[in-house]
């Protein structure tokens, strides 16, 4: 009896599982399949699903018109950057959070946290009138730093939680054996949180991917994303959602097959400490 | 490889990527923002000949309208310089000419000929009589109509005709089993969207946005008249969630032949008679209606090539905007596209064509133009100057609020009393932290 009940709850978790996992993957799929057919088929009701005449005309038009690789290079130099400098920050500060805390380390990681609330928009000219005067507009350099300190909170936060699960005697023991603080950071903590900090960075570095405020914003023609590459497919007077698709789909597909060769990291890190 | 090499490797690739980023590239090209719509696209495509013909590169931004209205606004107020010539609409430009954000386009060569442009494209586009942005294309709003539905419901559209006889004909027309919606019209909250169709269409009611005063009239009855109208026809002959339709809803259900009757930009008409409509053949045109108190309800809207002040190459970027909007570019995308094709409504020229006249809709959209007057678009005396807007700096915002009312009341969310109301306490309100009150 008890194993029946088992069982039908299991085969109702999994149905459940498989339902929302198809509804959440379902706009994707939709992009996916809009983008292979003509802007005729894209609009059509009913809408169709598999019985058209599938076409890459929208991939050859999208090609022709933008210079992909020039927006993917973009993409790949400001989220990998952003990332990179973000975690050199990060891992030092979250050190000091989590293993010489002060009565204020928490008020502090709250602080850090609500910077996040802040609508984005909110800062646009300040920010706009400090990359003019330093002649940063449209420079991957300049929203390097920008996405940085955008997601920082975010991965001080996730390290500062692994951290905190490392037991502070295992650091004391290296300062014991005489290792410096550099030495007790880079060869001791480093490497027992190298799975927290992988996830961290994938995380990262999908959020700096898919960032769309400052990289519009900041950007014109040289250091233009792959937001940016999206963003000039779609359009309020015409009819263009194939060409937008097709553009979406070319956009998405790097962070999606990142995202598939990485999952059990992510979800680790999705699921891990202070964001579970 | 080692932790302190791959750290090392990862800094020194960060550092790279940030020194390597700010370079900054040192070749002359002009940058211009723009819309993503046909005509624009159409001239990114001949930009090659530009550069053979001048050798100035030319690198294109092209944003969604709303994108790019916030991004070249960010850009022109800090000083931003990221672009030399921008793509802007006649709402901004008057604005913008009058804070001495633009280039005076007065110095434009004799053969580009200026005197050409239509008067209302102009003047919409001038501020103090001094021209700051070169009409692209030029549009109005008219009827679009299905002749084979409008024939079999036994009624014949005017060339002028009313606001009763389009909601006795949309009432005729309407099939529901059939999936036939009488009419169709923007609903969708935004000031460019359902905001600028109801704002048009109140002027033909009698109704304004403000007295001479800067007093909101919502509280009027012609905003009463108008409103209520609207729904109650939208109502009987609309499409379902009719609320959240804009241009590309209306668009699409057009050319799969599910509306009657379509109001809305001129330029939607190669669009409803193109490659993609399924009704492309039965296609008529019409003014938009009045209700005979001397203004119809149509909208009058240029996108338009103008330089911000402080541009390194504005020699270059006028160079552009005379070859973008001249008869000579008319002409080659004529040449290789069709004449259905060219972008409408910025040349007299163009509409004394007689290859142009020959373009079923090129005489209804002349006609739409030339019937709208930016100085001159409400019955009563009002204080601003737009058909579809007012234009001062506080209207989009305020417009997009009222409009979200606006929808509100189309969705059976709230009445139209109360949308009025609130639309009435939005604006004055407004108006008086803006200090116009």
């Amino acid at each position: 009896m008890a194993r029946s009940v088992t069982t039908k709850r299991k085969m109702i978790t999994t149905a459940a599982a498989w339902t929302i996992g198809l509804i959440i993957f379902f706009p994707i799929y939709w992009t996916i399949l809009t983008s292979f057919k003509t802007e005729a088929q894209a609009i059509n009701d009913p809408p169709l699903f598999f019985a058209f005449d599938w076409t890459l005309e929208n991939y050859a038009v999208v090609q022709e018109r933008s210079d992909y690789m020039k927006f993917l290079w973009n993409s790949v130099i400001i989220a990998g950057g952003s990332t990179i400098l973000g975690i050199l920050v990060a891992i030092p500060a979250a050190w000091s959070m989590a293993f010489v805390p002060s009565k204020r380390t928490k008020d502090i990681l709250l602080w850090m946290l609500s910077t996040k609330m802040l609508p984005a928009v909110g800062v646009l000219y300040p920010i706009s009138l400090i990359f003019v005067e330093f002649n940063l507009l449209d420079t991957r350099g300049g929203l390097v730093v920008v996405l940085m300190l955008i997601n920082l909170p975010i991965i001080v936060w996730m390290l500062y939680t692994y951290f905190k699960e490392i037991p502070g005697e295992i650091l004391e023991a290296a300062r014991m054996d005489g290792a410096t603080l550099k030495e007790e950071i880079l060869y001791v903590l480093t490497p027992m949180a190298i799975p927290g900090i992988a996830s961290t960075v994938l995380l990262n570095f999908i959020l700096a991917w898919n960032e769309a405020f400052w990289t519009l914003n900041l950007t014109a023609s040289t250091a233009a994303p792959l937001t940016a590459f999206i963003a000039s497919y779609s359009s309020p007077e015409g009819l263009f959602f194939a060409k937008l698709s097709a553009a979406s789909t070319m956009a998405i597909t790097p962070i999606l097959i990142l995202g598939w060769f990485s999952q059990k990291q992510l979800v680790r890190g999705l699921t891990f400490g202070a964001v579970k | 490889m080692s932790l302190k090499s791959t750290l090392s490797a990862a800094t020194a690739l960060s550092l790279i990527t940030a020194t390597g980023a700010f370079a900054a590239d040192p070749s002359a090209t002009i940058t211009i923002a723009t819309v993503n719509n046909g005509d624009m696209i159409r001239m990114q495509g001949y930009t090659d000949k530009f550069t053979e013909e001048t050798g100035i590169a030319v690198e294109w931004v092209t944003l969604e309208e709303n994108v790019l209205r916030q991004r070249v606004t960010t850009d022109i107020t800090t000083k931003g310089g990221a672009f030399d010539i921008m793509t802007i609409g006649m709402y901004e430009t008057p604005i913008w000419g009058s804070n001495g954000w633009l280039v005076p386009l007065d110095d434009l060569s004799e053969e580009y000929n200026v005197g050409d442009l239509l008067p209302a494209m102009a003047g919409g586009l001038s501020y103090d009589g001094t021209l700051y942005a070169a009409p692209f294309y030029g549009e109005s709003s008219m009827i679009m109509y299905r002749t084979d539905l409008m024939e079999a419901a036994g009624l014949e559209m005017p060339d002028a005709p009313t606001w009763e006889f389009i909601a006795e004909a949309a009432a005729a027309m309407t099939d529901r089993d059939a999936d036939i919606n009488g009419i169709c019209l923007r609903g969708k909250a935004g000031w460019g969207e359902g905001g600028a169709f109801i704002t048009a269409m109140s002027n033909s009611f009698g109704a304004r946005w403000f007295d001479m005063d800067w007093n909101a009239q919502f509280d009027t009855e012609p905003w009463a008249n108008t409103l209520n109208f609207y729904k109650e026809m939208m109502d009987a002959s609309g499409p379902t969630g009719y609320a959240t339709n804009g241009f590309n809803e209306n668009l699409s259900l057009f050319n799969q032949g599910k509306c009657g009757m379509w109001i809305d930009a001129t330029v939607a008409a190669s669009f409803v008679t193109g490659d993609d409509s399924t009704v492309a053949d039965s296609v008529g045109f019409a003014l938009a209606p009045d209700t005979g108190l001397g203004k119809r309800s149509n909208w009058l809207w240029a996108w338009a090539l103008a330089i911000p002040a402080g541009t390194q190459q504005e020699a270059e970027a006028k160079q552009f905007i005379e070859w973008a909007t001249s008869t000579g570019y008319i002409d080659l995308v004529a040449e290789n596209e069709g004449w259905a094709n060219v972008p409408p409504g910025a040349r007299t020229s163009l509409y004394e064509n007689p290859n142009y006249q020959a373009v079923p809709f090129a005489q209804m959209t002349l006609d739409s133009i030339l019937s709208a007057d930016p100085n001159n678009s409400t019955v009563e005396p009002s204080p601003y100057v737009g058909i579809q807007f007012a234009a001062i700096p506080e209207f989009a915002g305020i417009a997009t609020e009222v409009s979200q009312e606006f929808s509100a009341a189309y969705a059976g969310q709230q009445t139209v009393e109360e949308a009025l109301e609130k639309a009435q306490a939005i604006t004055n309100e407004a108006m008086e932290a803006a200090g116009y009150r």
